[in-house]
């Protein structure tokens, strides 16, 4: 059970103008800004949930895993992550987590990465028996066989990644935070991940935390979403209830025989080039089988396609929405 | 109390690899400390009795400091932690169950031994078959080497102590090499590296020996020779025993406070 209570936090950031006049001034007098990096966050996470945390660059994700990692303390808020406090217990809190920094490592770079996760056994206190079952299984799982004989800096990205992650879950963590877990991974190697992810959640019950800022991971992965923009919540929500809100247009490409093509109710052409239509339509008023049935009645329909929003769209018009 | 342990491990395996810079290192080594020999012996040669030390006391105290260099070298700094302070990658650490700080301590204390491990026997044992008074003699008797032991450990302890204040002042600074360059030089002229303390001027001395400086290296290598002696000796290292416990709570204290209002960097 994760829940945050009216988090704040505010960072003093160092600003002076380009030049060398503005930096001999800043010897004298140093001006800062304030920057509200989270204003007033709350939120609650049940167990075994899995939860998507998406916002712009700067939003504030990564201030609030570093916040629920214990790694933080916020100027004012409560957090309660399985009855305790982060940056209070914070040795006792992070013996129940499980952190990856997509942007970081924590494998060490010149020894196996065997040699790392040994090293990690003994700082969780993780018994022989127990640890072998699990290193077996996210073997198996993340297909690490080979790998895990090989130094950390011969790894290309997603052979790393998939050993960062292994590495987070050896101690059996309850609650797992993934911080841009997929950044910079080919397709091969996000499927790999996004399903041992999934399985993780689904076998293990671990509650995971996600952040992102690719749609693919959230569509694949998670059913709730929070977006965070300027350091505030501003939807909680599931991912298809979004959708329904923010995705009820459709795109309709039509090839045709004829001349033009007429446009009902709730219906406009966007593009037509005789013989070439891009029609979009409201689907909370017209159906798309009213549309198509519409459309075959005043045009001989030579090929159709129908493309909803895609997510990735659906969060740049909600970012719109929320102007940040 | 394991998995400071396996850091010790981890860290100390990792510092027995680099076995062409102990080679290296032992050759410069000798070079030094015969030099410096040999610079004290023409100054000797005018007037013995002008000076603290005797001369085999003084050759002994330089091949010790050679042996034991690794140990007390203030210029050493592990670099990995300056790096993970300025680069961010400290989330990682703090993400641990470990207490930061010990866990530093250990680091710090594992890839200093294990460098020693490498040198400081060649080197003690080519001293000894130099001819007298130019090599390296025995403690003047049993007690002393006994306390020798006690006393470099917790020199060693002192110092690593010390350097800790120093890694944990990038927390605040940013950018530690100010902070590292000042503290070195400090450090390496209060604790005997460049002469040893006994030939600093007289009214000096009392200020010299107060400082926590002077327990580091200095008490060992002093007992060593048998400079210092019985009671004096105990005196010294209980005076060393109080220093290592003010910067073990300096630093904790410093380390809670700055992880309070640690920002960690980037991303």
């Amino acid at each position: 059970m994760i829940e945050l209570k009216n988090i704040s936090k505010t960072f003093k950031v160092a600003k002076r103008n380009a030049g060398f006049t503005e930096a001999l001034k800043a010897l004298f007098k140093k001006e800062y800004a304030l920057i509200k990096a989270l204003q007033d966050v709350s939120f609650t996470i049940g167990d075994g949930e899995m939860v998507g945390y998406i916002g712009p660059n700067g939003a504030g994700k990564s201030s609030t895993i570093k916040i629920m990692s214990g790694i933080l303390t916020p100027d004012s808020g409560e957090c309660l992550i399985n009855g305790r406090t982060p940056w209070k217990d914070r040795i006792n809190h992070v013996k129940d987590i499980g952190v990856v920094f997509g942007q970081r490592s924590q494998l060490w770079w010149d020894v196996p990465v065997a040699d790392s996760f040994d090293l990690i056994k003994d700082i969780y206190k993780v018994d022989e028996v127990p640890f072998r079952k699990n290193l077996n299984k996210l073997t198996e799982l993340l297909d690490l066989g080979e790998i895990i004989r090989t130094p950390a800096r011969q790894l290309s990205l997603g052979q790393r990644m998939r050993c960062e992650i292994a590495a987070s879950l050896l101690h059996n963590p309850k609650v797992l935070f993934l911080d841009e877990p997929t950044i910079g991974l080919d397709a091969v190697s996000k499927i790999a991940v996004r399903d041992f992810i999934k399985t993780i959640n689904r076998e293990n019950k671990t509650t995971v935390i996600l952040t992102t800022h690719d749609m693919q991971d959230i569509e694949a992965l998670t059913e709730r979403i929070l977006l965070i923009g300027k350091g505030r919540i501003l939807l909680d929500g599931t991912l298809s209830e979004l959708k329904k809100r923010y995705c009820d247009h459709k795109t309709l490409t039509v090839d045709y025989f004829g001349d033009i093509l007429p446009a009902c109710d709730h219906m406009t052409v966007f593009k037509d080039l005789g013989g070439h239509a891009e029609l979009v339509i409201d689907t909370s008023f017209l159906s798309v089988s009213q549309a198509i049935a519409y459309i075959s009645g005043v045009v001989d329909v030579k090929d159709m396609s129908v493309v909803g929003e895609t997510a990735e769209e659906m969060v740049v018009s909600l970012y719109k929405e929320f102007k940040i | 109390m394991i998995k400071y342990l396996s850091f010790f491990k981890i860290r100390f395996t990792a510092g027995l690899q680099y076995r062409a810079a102990a080679w290296a290192g032992i050759a410069t080594q000798f070079a030094w400390g015969g030099m410096t020999i040999l610079m004290f012996r023409a100054f000797y040669q005018n007037g013995e009795n002008a000076f603290p030390m005797t001369f085999p006391e003084l050759s002994s105290y330089i091949w010790i400091q050679q042996a034991f260099l690794a140990m007390f070298m203030a210029w050493f700094f592990d670099n990995d932690i300056f790096n993970n302070i300025t680069s961010g990658n400290i989330a990682y650490e703090l993400c641990r169950p470990c207490d930061l700080y010990t866990m530093w301590f250990t680091k710090n204390m594992a890839i200093r031994l294990s460098r020693t491990m490498l040198r400081c026997l060649p080197i003690l044992l080519v001293a000894a078959f130099l001819p007298y008074p130019y090599g390296v003699t025995l403690p003047p008797d049993f007690l002393s080497g006994v306390l020798f032991l006690f006393s470099i450990i917790i020199g060693f302890l002192v110092l690593v102590a010390f350097s800790m204040l120093i890694y944990i002042s990038a927390f605040y600074t940013l950018s530690p090499i100010g902070i590292r360059l000042l503290a070195t030089s400090v450090i390496e002229f209060f604790t005997g590296a460049v002469i040893p303390l006994p030939f600093f001027p007289e009214s000096l001395q009392p200020i010299i020996y107060a400082l926590p400086f002077a327990s580091m290296q200095n008490t060992p290598f002093l007992i060593y020779v048998g400079y210092i002696t019985g009671g004096g000796a105990v005196k010294n290292i209980l005076l060393q025993l109080i220093w290592l416990m003010v910067l073990i709570t300096a630093g904790q204290f410093l380390m809670k406070r700055a992880l309070k209002k640690v920002i960690v960097q980037g991303g």
